[in-house]
């Protein structure tokens, strides 16, 4: 699943996967003609719309392909660099810039790439942008405060606007054929001799316009893999691939207690929770992110049975069912959820239970609430209590 | 093919989508530009003026202590591979030749010296908006983010905006290419 970095890409290898990236990147853009200045600032004049068509069909094609990616559970969209927002900044930074694309012809990677054939404009595009980056270096200072004010962070369009990812992509692959339409008649009209419109066939664009809305509705349709599988394992009558055992409270204790290194407690309740009630040696993963791909060493341990805690029994047995249904085994679930641990195992006046071994289970259990109350503190004394942090991906320019 | 003819846009387009989904789907980030100029300011600034680039807030955010040289960053080498890719396309497409190029009323001075004012303005609105063309509004919009949406409709309303009054730079006297 990816993405591979940082997991399977150390930072090394991600700088040869970088310089990699960047020729692919360089190459297309150089065939797509973005060496010429000309070219590219003909989108604001009319008479050649190559950066809207190039550009719009490689946002859309990504925005797809990331989708379609995530639908068939290949890529974690939870890992992935999401670039913040700052709003104002956003805008009056967007608008600075495209004062700048008219007045140099150029925006930066293109810039590169014209430089790499010999553009001596370009060249001097490039020199300034390093002017740029000083000259706003040593003012920074001053406007400080503006450059990071209306921060939304790592906001999407798609929870501003409250609409679902495949519909929104959806609009956007309309939004492309709908401005290439209208662009391609409006460059014929301003330049009717150079216009590249008017060498296109048209049946072959509106074929590929065709095959794009068709592969974006799939993609809009296409039910999420996480979302199918919580409903698979909601459905009356699931029965998983592997067994699904349950764990008693009062097993889960003496295993803790005995610090069984076939066992591994994992901790699905909410922080808040977590940090009221402690248990002792959990990993503390979110109920909503199992799947998560940061914790898939955790899950893949085969020989270690694997605890699901949660705040009810139903919340652990569905996770539970999950990891099976992704291919997970060894997994178990607490029976009764935590309050039933907390009300056989640590509360003092647990009901006395029936038969010979009654004493027995109530001794135990006296030891176990001191056991796991100074597990608990030397816990928090060594200050290993604290949940992971996840790694992601930095990203961004 | 002739030397002006570029790629299909459309094809074009497909394919540099798959490039950034690649990216996307290999590294968790997106493709960028503006990035790699951000780190050779910053490594230029700090060996010249390292006390400087300590007490600079701009700088030293970006050179936290034991943190790996700012030159060894993944958008430089990236911009390398552009350097060298958009090398190999010109060579095979017989488009290596060292030449300004300007409209037709411009003069190659002229031409020039409103790149290099372009340039700039390209610099400083990308560390305002945190990233240009392709880090903040392509590969955000590949993602959904609300800053590559609004930094791609920001930078070409503004471009539409002006276009009027830089147009002594590109067109001829009569309207067209």
């Amino acid at each position: 699943m990816g993405p591979f970095v940082p997991d399977l890409i150390s930072d090394q290898l991600n700088l040869v996967v970088a310089l990699a990236i960047g020729f692919l990147f360089g190459y297309v853009l150089e065939q797509a003609g973005f060496s010429s200045s000309r070219r590219l600032v003909g989108v604001f004049y009319g008479y050649d719309l190559t950066v809207l068509r190039v550009f719009f069909t490689g946002a859309v094609t990504a925005a797809v392909g990331v989708l379609l990616l995530a639908a068939g559970g290949l890529l974690d969209l939870t890992a992935i660099f999401v670039n913040p927002t700052w709003l104002t900044p956003a805008i009056v930074g967007g608008a600075i810039m495209g004062l700048g694309f008219l007045l140099g012809g150029f925006c930066p990677g293109t810039s590169v790439c014209a430089v790499a054939i010999g553009k001596v404009d370009a060249m001097a595009f490039v020199g300034g942008s390093f002017l740029g980056v000083f000259g706003y270096a040593e003012l920074f200072p001053r406007f400080a405060a503006f450059a990071d004010s209306t921060s939304l962070g790592p906001a999407k369009v798609t929870t501003a606007l409250g609409v679902s990812q495949g519909v929104f992509v959806l609009l956007l692959a309309g939004a492309a054929v709908l401005a290439f339409t209208v662009g391609g008649l409006v460059e014929k009209k301003v330049a009717p001799e150079t216009a590249p419109s008017r060498h296109f066939p048209v049946r072959k664009h509106v074929a590929a316009a065709a095959v794009l809305l068709a592969v974006a509705a799939f993609a809009a349709v296409l039910p999420n893999r996480n979302a199918r599988l919580i409903a698979k394992v909601n459905a009356p009558g699931y029965v998983p691939h592997h067994v699904v055992k349950a764990m008693t409270p009062d097993e889960l204790a003496f295993r803790i207690l005995d610090r069984d290194p076939h066992l591994r407690v994992v901790d699905l309740r909410a922080e808040t929770a977590r940090k009221a009630r402690p248990l002792p040696g959990t990993i503390a993963v979110p109920a909503a992110d199992v799947l998560g791909k940061e914790w898939r060493n955790t899950f893949s341990e085969r020989m270690v049975r694997k605890v699901l805690v949660a705040e009810t029994e139903a919340e652990a047995r569905t996770a539970a069912f999950l990891l099976v249904e992704t291919g997970f085994e060894n997994v178990a679930y607490l029976e009764g959820g935590y309050p039933e641990f907390e009300r056989t195992v640590l509360s003092p006046a647990a009901p006395e239970g029936e038969g010979r071994f009654a004493p027995v289970v109530e001794r135990f259990r006296e030891q176990a609430r001191v056991g796991l109350a100074e597990r608990v503190r030397l816990e928090r004394a060594a200050g290993t209590a604290a949940p992971k942090k996840v790694k992601k991906v930095q990203g961004g320019c | 093919m002739t030397k002006d003819s570029p790629m299909n846009p459309y094809l074009a387009g497909f394919l540099l989508g798959l490039v950034l989904l690649l990216t996307i789907f290999i590294t968790g980030r997106g493709l960028g530009a503006s990035g790699a100029t951000k780190n050779v300011v910053v490594a230029a600034v700090n060996a010249v003026a390292p006390h400087h680039a300590a007490a600079s807030p701009f700088y030293s955010k970006l050179l936290p202590p034991g943190h790996e040289a700012p030159l060894k960053g993944w958008l430089v080498f990236e911009v390398l591979g552009v350097l060298i890719g958009a090398f190999v396309s010109g060579l095979s497409a017989d488009r290596l030749k060292l030449v300004t190029e300007r409209g037709p009323r411009v003069s190659v001075g002229g031409r020039l010296l409103f790149a290099a004012a372009g340039g700039a303005l390209f610099g400083a609105g990308a560390q305002l908006a945190r990233g240009c063309t392709s880090g903040a509004a392509l590969s955000g919009m590949a993602v959904l983010s609300v800053a590559g949406f609004v930094t791609m409709m920001a930078i070409f309303g503004s471009g539409f905006l002006f276009a009027w009054f830089t147009r002594t730079l590109w067109l001829g006297a009569k309207a067209g290419r």
